[in-house]
């Protein structure tokens, strides 16, 4: 006890001095955050927007107005005759179009159903929900000022192309804590033992009475304990300040974030133990767990839409099963029973490394 | 057995890297309270001896007994008791000389009073109690080395190895550096040192002089001088040296 004690000591002490990496573990997180939310909101300004307007008459331009003056919109395009949205989108002259049929004026003369169309470039998924959200306010608005408050609601559907898996910033979240996860424990892990391994201080302490375990659990700890802390703050600050909903248990996620920390500690120590310099364990770390973390999880391209090899490739990271439990926890209240294609493969999983990695240390030690 | 007359005692201990042999067997033993000073160039197998009989490395064949337990079989038993300063001195630079002396003291299980004894025992012993709060990067490498060694000897081992420990160091380092080891050994410890200093081996009451993994002669300085009629340590372990190669050569 007196020994892993001191240990745990030491490495907190690491952390604490480093100040500089302290402060990139801590800011980081925040800073994805934050630049996601403000992204959105700098980018919804003027989104430019082509309108194909068959009707050309004075209640359509009307309608147009409505558009331009909300701040929302800039018109790029307007014609009469009819615009091929996709071309548009390719082209990237506009990234919302706009399609009034020609009968729009009579229509709202006579009280008739209207159908109006708005598309939106979806390869921003993002700004082609909000644009969305925009217009149906715009024409609400528009309604209301004609018919008062007894004004026909507008019946929106949506119809997505382009990026079936509509994510909005609710979702970025989970992923961030998965990648956060992934990275404090198996970057800095095996960082630390490459760096004990490279100034010679491992041998210092192997050649006293410390156990392995004693070891590993000293060394590990710290780092569990602040991806932890940094994990609550960054799910603090999505929902109070980016209104993030978190419906289900969070004892439900704390229980499996813990697996899928040891998870990547235990990469990380296997890591350690196949590196001699600080250098390499960062490198290999890198590309080992961040990246497949953050392009093979789900997280930034769906995985229903990757090539069947890769697909399959998905399977031993990690962070894919934790990413759908931390979103279906998160987002949906999902239950154990409807995870439990995510939570089996991610325990033996973490099972596994564990085992792999804990020996091979004791042995490399050797 | 842990009753043994010798603090190190070895017999045909011989290490092999793929085909090179890096330890030769090598027989030896060291009394309890000697100063044993192993005398060779770089790559003579100093580093590796004292490794295994450290337990950090199971030798190919041979066996050692460290304060009378088998090193190989049982390294566990021998750990508590000995102290090991490596070749580069090993301490957490991002850490104060403070810390870094509660680490190791803590490693080896000592309670916190024990520690804080032995802090105050050791940093006034060796001058750096000044320096307990100074963070270790940016010390003179001569603290550093002390700092390395009364890390190495907080938990008050009984056999101290010491792997070339005055490598860069200046010479009134190395003074006051030999005067802690002298005190130390006054105390009863056994000090086992590596070295290619001549006048450093020129300290220990016995000498090994290392040549390709095995002892070519082990005898106080003064006899090894003697049996080569040389005036000078350096003039001997060349002369020694050379007349090895010689015959090596010349058998082929
Ligand atoms: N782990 C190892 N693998 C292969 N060769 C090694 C290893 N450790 C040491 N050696 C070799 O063994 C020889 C003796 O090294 P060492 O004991 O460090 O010598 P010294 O300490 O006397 O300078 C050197 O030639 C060195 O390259
Ligand atoms: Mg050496």
């Amino acid at each position: 006890m007196q020994r892993l004690r001191a240990i745990m000591k030491k490495e907190l002490l690491h952390i604490i001095r480093d100040v500089r990496s302290l402060t990139i573990i801590f800011l980081l997180p925040l800073i994805m955050l934050v630049l996601y939310g403000y992204a959105i909101r700098l980018d919804l300004k003027n989104i430019p927007l082509a309108v194909w307007d068959a009707d050309n008459s004075q209640e359509s331009r009307e309608l147009i107005r409505a558009f331009t003056h909300s701040g929302y919109f800039t018109l790029t395009l307007h014609a009469i005759t009819p615009v091929d949205p996709l071309e548009v989108f390719q082209e990237r002259r506009a990234k919302s179009v706009l399609a009034i049929p020609v009968d729009y004026g009579a229509r709202l003369h006579d009280g008739r159903a209207i159908p109006v169309q708005f598309l939106s470039d979806a390869s921003e998924s993002n700004t082609a929900t909000i644009a969305g959200q925009y217009a149906e306010q715009i024409i609400l608005s528009r309604l209301m000022s004609r018919f008062g408050t007894d004004a026909p609601l507008p019946d929106v559907r949506a119809l997505v192309l382009f990026n079936p898996e509509l994510e909005s910033k609710v979702f970025v979240v989970p992923g961030l804590v998965a990648i956060l996860f992934m990275m404090i424990c198996a970057l800095m892990t095996s960082i630390t033992i490459a760096r004990e391994k490279e100034t010679g201080t491992l041998e210092q302490i192997l050649v006293s009475p410390v156990r392995t375990a004693e070891i590993i659990i000293g060394k590990l700890f710290p780092y569990m304990f602040l991806a932890s802390l940094i994990g609550v703050v960054v799910i603090l600050i999505a929902i109070f300040w980016f209104g993030a909903p978190f419906v289900g248990s969070p004892l439900l996620l704390a229980v499996f974030s813990i697996v899928y920390l040891l998870c990547s500690l235990a990469i990380g120590i296997l890591i350690s133990t196949r590196v001699r310099t600080v250098q390499v364990a960062m490198m290999a770390a890198l590309v080992i767990t961040m990246l497949p973390s953050i392009m093979l999880s789900g997280f930034v391209f769906p995985i229903a839409s990757m090539p069947l090899p890769i697909r399959i490739l998905t399977h031993i990271v990690p962070a894919r099963y934790f990413l759908v439990i931390i979103r279906g926890i998160m987002l949906k209240d999902a239950s154990l029973y409807l995870l439990r294609f995510q939570i089996l493969p991610l325990c033996i999983l973490t099972f596994i490394l564990l085992v792999v990695s804990i020996r091979r240390f004791r042995t490399t030690l050797e | 057995m842990s009753e043994s007359a010798f603090a190190v005692e070895t017999k045909d201990l011989t290490q092999r890297f793929g085909r090179f042999t890096a330890v030769d067997r090598v027989t030896m033993t060291v009394a309890k309270g000697e100063i044993y000073g192993f005398l060779g160039a770089n790559g003579a197998g100093k580093t590796t001896t004292i490794r295994i009989l450290c337990g950090l490395l199971r030798p190919t064949s041979g066996s050692a007994f460290v304060n009378g337990h088998d090193v190989i079989r049982y390294p566990e038993r021998v750990k508590a008791g000995i102290g090991y300063m490596s070749q580069k001195f090993s301490l957490y630079e991002d850490l104060r000389v403070r810390d870094n002396l509660v680490f190791f003291g803590g490693i080896y299980g000592l309670g916190r009073e024990r520690i804080e004894q032995r802090i105050a025992e050791i940093t006034s012993a060796t001058g750096l109690t000044e320096l307990l709060t100074r963070k270790v990067r940016g010390l003179p490498t001569g603290w550093k080395q002390r700092l390395a060694l009364a890390c190495a000897v907080l938990h008050d081992p009984g056999i101290i190895f010491l792997d070339e420990p005055t490598g860069g160091v200046d010479p009134v380092s190395r003074r006051t550096f030999w005067d802690f080891i002298y005190s130390l050994a006054d105390a009863g410890k056994t000090i086992f040192v590596t070295t290619h200093y001549m006048d450093e081996a020129e300290y220990c009451h016995r000498i090994a002089i290392m040549y390709q993994g095995r002892i070519l002669m082990c005898d106080s300085p003064s006899a090894i001088r003697e049996s080569t009629g040389d005036a000078l340590l350096e003039d001997a372990f060349i002369r020694l040296i050379t007349r090895e190669s010689d015959t090596e050569t010349g058998g082929d």
